[in-house]
């Protein structure tokens, strides 16, 4: 997951007719379900629209080790704290094939972070909601990775090969995040009154930032169209946000929590769950930069880069004085 | 406590709590980089090396609570022990400093435990030497990587070397705890449970040696040594690092998570 409003490349879908005979081979291509490779070629459209999706979600892996981060040195037991270092450590290596997915389009990763840094690549909204108790850490594994799930077992068929293929490694490994989320909201929901209340203060919290990684409504997410017609995206925003309610009501009914969306609700008719969209002004508001974290998970990021220039400039150095040392020999 | 009075058991009990202490406060110290490392890789490697050390110290812990016999859980005696009771040498709670001090301090405990692990690994007491079997795995890892950093930025730039050699320097008064023995060691070493740590001096001179000189760092030349952490002196930076990693626990007592 976690590539929301990602601004498509170009002016929309086209006709064949008003297609080159390049283009239309090339949608042919993707027609037939066959990938795209990087030696391929592509419309620069869509070269730069992977860039930004690409992009944009090796940044959130990279970002979303911040708020997880915060309950490592507290996690409450040896177990715990193990899980949760092995499933940070799985999410900056997601970071890396991601970003070496999009090396492949003639990006490098160095300029990416530039992006990333200058405010010029986003980074998904729900790493701007803080963790403020230990049950968070149980609702981000439970829900942010479930919709990140939701999003990424789709993002497996898509066409463009190494983003595909880096997709189905972070897939399974996201399912076991899910699972430790999940069993962490088991223990707090089952546990003291204490643990009951962290837990729903938890859910609380995350529950509308969660529908929010999904996107905007479809009636406004104006990029959709020729995403789709590529491959990039396979499912609209509304599907898979409603798909995740479905997904996710029944768990919470068995954890014994209160969906704080007091109109959620079962329709026989539709086969799924009415229920609220989040409040999307303030969803274009974290977008904006004014999320409560915003603020400091890129002072956090842009200090790391920038503290650790001495590093990569040493060990750069030391790498260049041994080459010059054994092509002397 | 005199040598007299003390059993093998009781020995063998400090001894362990010795072991999983130091992996547990490093491990502390290292995870609380995630997310903000030089480059990604670097993320990975902490997050893994703390990773490691947290599974050591299940192991140690877990042990020290069985030798103990009072029915404590590794968790029990991670996280309810006042910082009196921890026996971590002072050099793993040691502040991070930047990246060169974090990883400085690395390879002079990676040095020092991969020794001690070879040692513990012919011990007579069954339980340790598998123990320090399967670590002995992870630690000969972590030496090679904290080894290649330490050489790395040693021989770097002159400021990646300025900043190793400030490392160095900073960190060399908390070396000599290492190999200082007491009357917990003595009575291991009787049996054939666990070295004197003064005969792993030479071994660590050496490994120590060459790879500061590889990484052109002077060693200093100081032979002084804080003390203390053996025994549950420790400085004021582990009340710290227990009043977070012991918050929930303490906050929310019996609770199960």
């Amino acid at each position: 997951m976690y590539a929301q409003m990602v601004k498509t490349a170009g002016t929309g879908v086209k006709k064949p007719s008003e297609m080159t005979a390049q283009e239309r081979d090339f949608q042919a291509k993707i027609d037939r379900n066959e990938k795209i490779e990087p030696k391929d070629w592509m419309p620069d459209d869509y070269r730069a629209t992977l860039i930004r999706q690409i992009g944009q979600h090796a940044h959130s892996e990279i970002v979303g080790q911040l708020p997880e981060g915060n309950w490592i040195t507290r996690a409450p037991t040896l177990e715990r704290k193990a899980i949760l270092l092995a499933k940070v450590q799985d999410e900056a290596g997601h970071g890396l094939y991601l970003y070496s997915a999009c090396e492949t389009l003639g990006v490098s990763r160095d300029e990416l972070l530039d992006m990333l840094h200058q405010g010029k690549m986003k980074y998904s909204s729900i790493f701007n909601y803080p963790t403020l108790n230990w049950a968070d850490i149980g609702a981000v594994g439970w829900l942010v990775d479930g919709a990140a799930i939701m999003n990424q077992v789709q993002l497996q068929k898509t066409s463009y090969g190494p983003y595909a293929r880096a997709m189905v490694r972070i897939c399974k490994e996201e399912s076991f995040h899910q699972r430790q989320g999940y069993s962490i909201m088991m223990k707090m929901a089952t546990g003291s009154k204490a643990q009951q209340a962290m837990a729903q203060d938890a859910l609380n919290r995350l529950w509308f930032p969660s529908l929010m990684m999904f996107g905007p409504p479809d009636k406004d997410s104006v990029h959709s169209a020729q995403s789709m017609a590529w491959r990039i995206k396979i499912n609209t925003n509304d599907e898979l946000r409603q798909r995740f309610v479905d997904q996710t009501m029944p768990q919470m009914e068995y954890l014994g929590l209160t969906c704080p969306d007091p109109s959620v609700k079962w329709n026989e008719d539709k086969g799924g769950y009415d229920y609220t969209d989040p409040d999307w002004d303030e969803f274009f508001a974290v977008l904006r930069g004014n999320g409560p974290c915003n603020t400091e998970r890129m002072a956090a990021r842009v200090d790391a880069w920038d503290n650790g220039a001495w590093v990569r400039d040493g060990l750069m150095a030391h790498a260049n004085k041994k080459a010059a040392r054994v092509a002397a020999e | 406590m005199t040598n007299a009075a003390l059993t093998t058991d009781e020995a063998l009990f400090q001894f362990l709590l010795r072991l999983g202490d130091n992996t547990l406060i490093l491990s502390h110290r290292v995870s609380e980089w995630c997310g903000h490392a030089p480059v990604i890789e670097e993320d990975i490697a902490l997050a893994n090396t703390a990773l490691d050390l947290i599974g050591q110290t299940q192991f140690w812990l877990g042990l020290a609570g069985e030798v103990e016999g009072k029915g404590r859980s590794a968790d029990q005696i991670a996280y309810l022990r006042d910082a009196w009771d921890f026996r971590n040498l002072l050099l793993v709670e040691r502040p991070n400093g930047d990246f060169g001090k974090t990883l400085m301090r690395q390879f002079l405990f990676d040095a020092w435990q991969s020794l001690m692990l070879a040692k513990l690994m012919k011990s007579t007491n069954i339980r340790i030497a598998e123990i320090a079997e399967k670590a002995s795995k992870e630690v000969a890892y972590h030496v090679e990587r904290s080894a290649d950093t330490v050489v790395g930025l040693g021989d770097g730039t002159p400021e990646s070397h300025a900043r190793m050699q400030t490392a160095l320097d900073d960190l060399y008064p908390y070396v000599g705890e290492m190999f200082i023995g007491d009357a917990v060691d003595a009575a291991l070493v009787k049996d054939g449970i666990a070295p004197d740590p003064a005969s792993l001096r030479n071994d660590w001179d050496d490994l120590v040696g060459r790879v500061m000189a590889e990484a052109t760092l002077t060693i200093p030349q100081k032979p002084f040594a804080h003390v203390g952490g053996k025994s549950g002196t420790h400085t004021e930076h582990l009340g710290y690092v227990l009043a977070d990693m012991q918050f929930l626990q303490r906050a929310y007592p019996g609770a199960e998570w």
